[in-house]
């Protein structure tokens, strides 16, 4: 199988019926996308296939073949630097033990991809496939609008 | 149906056929009496779709209050239907509607389609290409979870005055309509509806919930739906979802 990881061409030996979550973390090591229930319900294995968010723990890899696969090592810029979204999770101390934080961060980007005037409803909306057990959401929902203005 | 589940494919497969890519399979058409849904149409797509939240607002209504965005992006009417779980909550409103479901080889009309727990009418070869919902209908819908993203229903309920239809799930083996409510709300008789659908239904005790509580939501939910406006539910799209 190939695909784009963040920007780069990039293949894969064996069954194309492997979990997308697994190729990464394993074979390409992409580890920055984490697992947590494995079954589409708490939303730690986020990652976009072009360019929606999805939860990896659910799609086939087989199914990502000549697809544009991103992760949260690639919501960085080419400089290595932190994009303003991670910069305003640190600042709002959204990422406690950290599981859920690439996902959370994936899921964060498409919705500030799709609208920078998001009321705090929209941003639960838009994180509700997310699941925290630390923060009590409230400082992610904090770190995502300020990034709306 | 093959899933992903523990880890891994079950049953494992020997061959498998990514159908996400088949264009065929998407996309939201009009005809002049009926709207017809590609089996492979994820349901952020039907939520999107004008002509959904126009003719079908109960079923944007349900396709919205599944998983959350990243189920709604994978998730589509053929996975629902083939995947038969009773609570399935485009289910019942595909009963409301008298939906038809069209394979490559027939069409079976929805009320054919579910055969027991899990089980469809379905060959093991054949393939769901799309579903077809009659215009004009007006269906209203609720599910009740333990919250509003993310949860597996309780019970879920699509309901119609005109025909009546009374379409419930999560509370038999499978999706069901409730024929004696059905009937009694024929005779506009809403208080002996809400009184024989304790009757249709055949609810268990479960890790969700029991079957007491299913008993009275559901004939809560059926008076709150009897009772209410008579326009069609309307979904909560935020507005800042893409249109397709």
């Amino acid at each position: 199988m190939r695909f784009t990881l963040n920007g780069r061409d990039v293949s894969c030996e064996g069954s194309g019926a492997r979990r997308l979550l697994d190729v990464l973390r394993e074979d390409l090591g992409a580890t920055g996308t984490k697992e947590g229930c494995g079954e589409g319900e708490c939303g730690a294995c986020s990652v976009l296939i072009d360019g929606e968010v999805v939860d990896s723990c659910l799609v086939a890899v087989g199914q990502v073949e000549g697809r544009d696969v991103v992760t949260v090592e690639g919501l960085a810029l080419e400089d290595g630097s932190l994009s303003r979204l991670q910069h305003a999770f640190i600042e709002h101390g959204a990422a406690q033990c950290g599981i859920c934080t690439p996902g959370m961060l994936l899921a964060a980007h498409v919705l500030l991809q799709q609208s920078r005037r998001l009321t705090v409803d929209d941003v639960r909306v838009g994180l509700a496939g997310n699941l925290c057990r630390c923060t009590g959401y409230t400082k992610i929902v904090d770190a995502v609008l300020s990034c709306t203005k | 149906m093959v899933m992903l589940h523990a880890h891994a494919l079950r049953p494992e497969p020997e061959v498998l056929l990514d159908l996400w890519s088949l264009d065929e399979l998407k996309g939201v058409r009009r005809t002049s009496d009926m709207l017809e849904i590609g089996a492979a149409e994820p349901y952020t797509g039907i939520i999107a779709s004008p002509e959904v939240q126009l003719h079908l607002p109960a079923l944007a209504a349900a396709a919205h209050t599944i998983g959350a965005a990243q189920i709604q992006n994978r998730g589509t009417l053929g996975g629902n239907l083939a995947n038969a779980s009773p609570a399935g909550d485009t289910l019942p409103v595909l009963l409301a509607y008298d939906a038809v479901v069209v394979t490559d080889r027939r069409s079976i009309a929805i009320d054919e389609f579910f055969t027991g727990y899990r089980k469809t009418a379905l060959q093991s070869d054949e393939l769901i290409t799309a579903v077809r919902f009659p215009l004009g209908r007006q269906v209203t819908f609720r599910k009740v979870g333990t919250r509003a993203a993310q949860a597996i229903s309780k019970i879920v309920m699509a309901v119609s005055r005109s025909p009546a239809r009374i379409a419930i799930g999560s509370v038999a083996e499978v999706p069901l309509r409730a024929r004696r409510a059905e009937a009694a709300l024929e005779r506009g008789d809403v208080d002996g509806a809400i009184a024989a659908v304790a009757e249709d239904i055949r609810p268990i005790d479960d890790v969700r919930s029991t079957a007491v509580y299913r008993r009275t939501v559901t004939q809560n939910v059926l008076r709150e739906l009897l009772d209410g406006p008579h326009s069609p539910s309307t979904p909560t799209v935020p507005a800042f979802l893409p249109r397709r």
